[in-house]
């Protein structure tokens, strides 16, 4: 919403200097978003006389003037088309900011002549956007006076955000009341001599809803004035509406649109010849269309308000008006609309449309339902001041809709919401002053909401209106009482197992990465995603129209960006949602890394001390075991199994499982075909841990197992067997730390091998058994009882034969 | 001729100096080795003329025993001292070989190599503060129902709000009243608690939230924190305490400058807007100096509205809620410059701007290292 300061002091009698007017309209909820000051940006531009002008020796559309500036004549070369002798110009001198152009002027050679200054449109002064030609000012204008001071430009411009309850502030008017109301002046009077007309509009003017509708369009006021002299308004309106970026068209346009700024009361202007028949408001047909005044053509259907007459659609009702009744300078007989329309319907019309017109901002915000025949009168008086006419007697068709109920407004409300104490006589005061009328005294009032405040319903509001006219920053800052005691765990055991894998897995050298929740369709369904209840309707591009089926994508295609710009040993993880379906439970929290080039635990690339050698599939299941470790799952008490998605290497990876229902995570190397398609090289391996999936520990004791420790020798015995080629070494290990669980505490792989000396499709694996005796030194005999179990055992689970 | 005493004399005396010499002469522990096997060996020749005294009468014994355990002692000695002379000599030899470059890098391991991202340090350091005032961390799922992200929050159908908030929707299911969404804030974490726990609330609920706008200050996804208290006292007065501690203690300052603007959310009411004074010195931003403003968030007293919509009274329970953008500021207190390199996940962004992970924001060691 923009207005000037002079048209604020219209509806304000204040002196209070223009800071702190900002300052006010900030802080009670109308945040100032631009001042500008033409009298500042144009303060150098002065008044000149084309005192000759002559075509440009070298050019054909550029012109030689001499311009007497007051002080001297000077040479100016210039290209507008109305640039000839006599007229009275805006002359920018050598050093002038001009703000449309952004260019501060110097002493140029246009075409091999010297130019000393520059004559200017009004789009180089942000006058407007017209660049047709140059301002050509009133003939009477004397060179070399300001040209700020002969237009009287000292008005600053004002520019407030208005937040969607405020429709009232849509206009100046209800602005100076809610600065009146904060102290700043008084707000003036409003005029209330509503001119009267002494003969029958002659447009009949009718609903027609049926009952279901009725509330879109409940009332529709006109007046009809003929013998208007349509002509351009008078200077202050042209200037007042330039000022707010509009353009000024012709007198009962003009004046349309100055009262859509001036009270928020959106209004238009029918030329009434070209009307036939009595004026509708009804809804629209399937195949009826009109061009609107913006120029362009738009259908309506049987969802939208329309204004028609007996032959056509004139115009999209509290929207925009159309260009076959619009008023022109031929104009003779006008008839002024005034109506209300719902604005939800307004809303909707607008969206389907497109059309972002301020009628359009105002009926869907909520337009003061009585000010209908304010619009009508206030627009009379205008048109009568400035094209003079006859005007009919108003004609309202419908009813203009009820005054809502006052609120009972318990005034300890406000202590209890905000903390500050009032007075009654205060509270009364502020919301009298904002147009609330309050009845009765003491604990509980009657508070009558003013029709321009459609977002005042109940206690809360009032509570609003009168914290806000107070200010927020004079509220007594009060201490949140602490809850007794140390500060108690806030967090989730989910959340602290969250914050436990992020340090985990930095601290294991990758690095955290946040990439986009949504990815492109292709990619989710080459990641088993891509279903159709994860795609936006509305995405902002193709490569964001998917919501993530796993957090690999991104990882992956970042890995693939950074690889691009030449850091190809990468070690990446990210933690997040991602998403099997559209419902709460399906929306899983993920910990998944991916590891690329030779990005190893212990340093990347090539090294004096040995060079890392590129990542396998172990570095992706050394980080996914480290995660479960680390949150307290033993990593002995999972399966590792082959049921992996098919965008790792079917051979080169696995899932973790907690039984056969419950999978905890994936590791492994990704397929070679999608390493291929995300553009990637070399070696990428990945694995992702599904933390929600883990069960929460259920152990509550703060206290520790004993610590099982021997002051017996332990002993270490090696055993190679040979096996089938594809047993699994887990089998192996397992195998043997079964064979004597009270002695034997841990088996380790220490050997593979395969070739010279082992037949072929065999494989020798060679395992170190720790036996750690807990009550006395075990003697050879009882190793080798221990070892032949071993033995035994191994063989029977795997089928394999000690290596002689 | 001299007596068989003086001869053995003589010999003696022979001998002494010859071992000495070998001794003196041995150029390396080997040698040296050599020599002292050769003279006390159990074959060497000391050894033997121990061994010889048995023979002798217990006179010649006497003397003679003396004579050769002094020789034997003097070589014993000189043997001890040519073995420290040589030890010493061939470890400064082996030292001067051992000479390496101590200039060559070394690797310095995972723990200074990976980085947690700023996003997630700064949720920390929020949820941290927080919890010095016994605010729970609450989550939700980023795709919600319209009851949860509008409805309940008193945006109904139509409201022109919803326009504001630029949404992502899914496509309407067969079955289903409304779109499903992706969340447009934090704030329907506030519904699904006030749903499931009873007052006392107080929560907070950082996440990833979601508009439909993008440019050079704005990215599709960005990150809030909603915070809501629920009781029967909280007012104004304890939310901009809280909001003024809480910005001290974030931005690590003993001060702030706080503005509060009336505003309008539909969730609350009365709403505001705060911002933060600054100051901008170079490229530098203090916080808590100088007289710029800068919006930091949104707050208001819950809407007595979106109190019904959970079942709760509103003559009876009353609180406060308020939402923050921690990617702005994330980059308000360390710098960043610009928003849409945060979700690039370009290492070196990551590296630069990201956290080690032994950094833990806690209260007791301060925020920020």
């Amino acid at each position: 919403m923009k207005f000037t300061l002079s048209w604020l002091k219209e509806h304000l009698d204040t002196d209070a200097p223009l800071d702190k007017i900002l300052d006010t309209l900030t802080v009670i909820g109308l945040e100032v978003e631009e001042v500008k000051n033409p009298a500042e940006t144009l303060k150098d531009f002065i008044i000149a006389e084309v005192v000759s002008a002559e075509k440009h020796p070298d050019a054909d559309k550029l012109k030689l003037c001499q311009v007497n500036t007051g002080k001297e004549t000077l040479q100016v070369v210039c290209g507008a088309p109305n640039a000839r002798e006599g007229i009275k110009v805006v002359f920018a001198p050598i050093g002038t900011y001009v703000p449309g152009i952004d260019f501060t002027l110097t002493k140029a050679k246009i075409r091999g002549v010297e130019s000393n200054g520059m004559m200017c449109s009004e789009r180089e002064l942000e006058l407007s956007d017209e660049h047709e030609g140059i301002i050509e000012l009133d003939t009477k204008a004397k060179p070399g006076t300001s040209f700020v001071e002969d237009q009287d430009l000292n008005d600053p411009m004002i520019e407030i955000a208005i937040t969607p309850n405020r429709p009232d502030c849509l206009g100046v008017r209800g602005i100076a009341r809610d600065l009146a109301a904060a102290g700043l002046g008084k707000l003036k009077d409003d005029f209330t001599e509503a001119p009267k007309g002494d003969y029958p509009n002659p447009v009949k003017i009718a609903l027609k809803f049926d009952k279901d509708n009725k509330h879109i369009c409940p009332v529709f006021a006109g007046r009809y004035i003929k013998d208007v002299k349509n002509c351009e308004s008078p200077d202050w309106m042209q200037q007042r509406l330039r000022a707010i970026g509009l353009r000024p068209i012709n007198a009962l346009v003009d004046v349309t649109n100055y009262i859509s700024y001036d009270r928020g009361r959106p209004l238009h202007v029918y030329d009434a010849d070209t009307l036939s028949g009595t004026l509708h408001a009804r809804l629209g047909k399937q195949g009826e269309n009109f061009e609107a005044l913006d120029n362009e053509d738009y259908d309506v259907d049987e969802t939208m308000c329309v204004i028609a007459d007996e032959d056509s659609v004139l115009g999209l009702g509290g929207v925009i008006g159309g260009v076959s009744s619009s008023c022109t300078m031929e104009t003779t007989n006008v008839l002024i609309e005034s109506a209300w329309f719902d604005p939800i319907s307004i809303a909707m019309a607008g969206r389907k449309t497109g059309i972002n017109s301020d009628a359009r901002f105002r009926f869907e915000r909520g337009v003061d339902p009585q000010s209908v025949e304010l619009g009508v009168d206030l627009a009379t008086q205008f048109i009568l001041e400035i094209c003079g006419g006859e005007p009919s007697k108003k004609t309202i068709a419908g009813e203009v809709p009820a005054d809502r109920d006052p609120i009972v407004f318990k005034t300890s409300e406000i202590k209890r919401l905000t903390g500050v104490s009032m007075k009654d006589k205060d509270i009364k005061k502020t919301l009298e002053k904002l147009g609330f009328k309050v009845d009765g005294k003491g604990e509980k009032v009657k508070v009558s909401i003013p029709s321009w405040r459609p977002d005042a319903s109940q206690s809360a509001d009032l509570v609003e209106e009168i914290i806000r006219i107070y200010g927020v920053d004079n509220v007594p800052i009060t201490p949140l009482p602490k809850i007794d005691g140390i500060a108690k765990p806030t967090l989730t055991p989910l959340q602290k197992r969250a914050r436990h894998t992020r340090r985990l897995l930095a601290g294991r050298g990758l690095t955290e990465a946040i990439t986009w929740s949504f990815i492109p369709r292709e990619l989710a369904s080459m990641f088993g995603g891509g279903q159709d209840e994860l795609e936006l309707s509305n995405p902002i591009s193709e490569e964001m129209s998917s919501m993530r089926p796993t957090l690999l994508p991104g990882l992956l295609t970042a890995a693939q960006r950074n690889a691009n710009r030449g850091f190809s040993d990468t070690a990446l993880f990210e933690m997040g949602q991602a998403y099997r379906g559209d419902q709460p439970e399906d929306q899983y929290l993920g910990a998944a890394g991916v590891r690329t080039g030779s990005a190893k635990l212990g340093g990347a690339g090539r090294h004096w001390d040995g060079s890392a050698p590129t990542v396998d599939l172990f570095d992706a299941k050394a980080d996914a075991l480290a995660i479960l470790e680390a949150l307290g799952q033993d990593p002995n008490k999972v399966q590792i199994t082959r049921k992996v998605p098919d965008w790792f290497h079917p051979g080169r990876a696995g899932a973790i499982q907690l039984g056969p229902k419950i999978q905890l995570g994936v590791f492994g190397e990704l397929h070679p075909s999608i390493v291929k398609e995300l553009g990637l090289s070399g070696s990428v391996v990945a694995f992702e841990i599904y933390l929600d999936s883990l069960p929460t520990p259920k152990k509550k004791t703060t206290s520790k197992s004993a610590l099982e420790s021997t002051d017996f020798q332990t002993v270490k015995r090696d055993f190679a067997f040979i096996l089938d080629s594809d047993t699994a070494a887990g089998d192996v290990v397992r195998a043997a730390l079964g064979a004597e669980k009270k002695l034997i505490t841990d088996v380790s792989v220490f050997d593979i091998y395969q070739g010279k000396g082992v037949e072929d499709g065999k494989k020798s694996l060679a395992i170190e058994v720790t036996l750690s005796p807990k009550d006395k030194t075990l003697t050879e005999k009882e190793i080798e009882a221990v070892a032949g179990k071993v033995i035994a055992q191994v063989k029977k689970a795997t089928g394999g034969e000690i290596r002689s | 001729m001299s007596t068989v005493a003086e001869t053995q004399d003589t010999d003696l005396e022979a001998l002494e100096s010859e071992l000495l010499d070998a001794v003196k002469s041995a150029s390396d522990l080997t040698t040296l080795e050599e020599v002292r096997v050769s003279a006390l060996g159990k074959k060497g020749k000391i050894s033997q003329l121990m061994k010889g005294l048995g023979k002798m009468d217990p006179e010649q014994r006497k003397t003679f025993g003396q004579a050769v355990n002094v020789v034997k002692q003097r070589v014993t000695e000189e043997l001890n001292t040519r073995k420290d002379t040589l030890g010493n000599q061939a470890l400064a030899a082996r030292l001067a070989e051992e000479q390496e470059d101590i200039t060559l890098p070394v690797r310095s391991g995972p723990l200074l190599e990976g980085r947690i991202h700023p996003i997630s340090q700064v949720m920390e350091e929020i949820s941290e503060i927080f919890a010095d005032l016994g605010f729970s961390v609450a989550e939700g799922p980023d795709i919600e129902n319209d009851f949860h992200n509008f409805t309940a929050l008193n945006i109904p159908p139509e409201h022109p709000a919803r326009q504001e908030h630029d949404t992502f929707y899914f496509n309407q299911k067969e079955g289903e009243e409304s779109r499903y969404v992706l969340r447009t804030h934090t704030s329907p974490v506030q519904i699904r608690t006030m749903l499931s726990e009873e007052p006392p609330i107080r929560i907070i609920a950082p996440g990833r939230v979601y508009r439909s706008d993008s440019d050079q200050t704005h990215t599709p996804m960005f990150h809030q924190v909603e915070g809501l208290v629920i009781d029967k006292e909280t007012h104004i007065g304890h939310l901009r305490w809280v909001l003024e501690e809480f910005c001290k203690a974030f931005f690590e300052v003993d001060n702030v400058k706080m503005r509060f603007r009336a505003s309008h959310f539909p969730f609350t009411e009365p709403s505001m807007e705060a911002d933060i004074g600054y100051a901008k010195v170079g490229d530098e931003i203090k916080i808590g100096e100088g007289d710029k403003w800068l919006e930091i968030l949104g707050c208001g007293m819950v809407h007595p509205n979106v109190l019904r919509n959970v079942n709760l009274d509103p003559d009876v329970y009353q609180g406060f809620a308020f939402g923050v953008g921690i990617d702005r500021i994330a980059m308000l207190k360390y710098g960043m410059p610009d928003l849409r390199p945060f979700f690039g996940a370009d290492i070196r962004w990551l590296k630069h701007y990201g956290f080690l992970p032994f950094d833990v924001p806690t209260i007791a060691g301060g925020l920020s290292s």
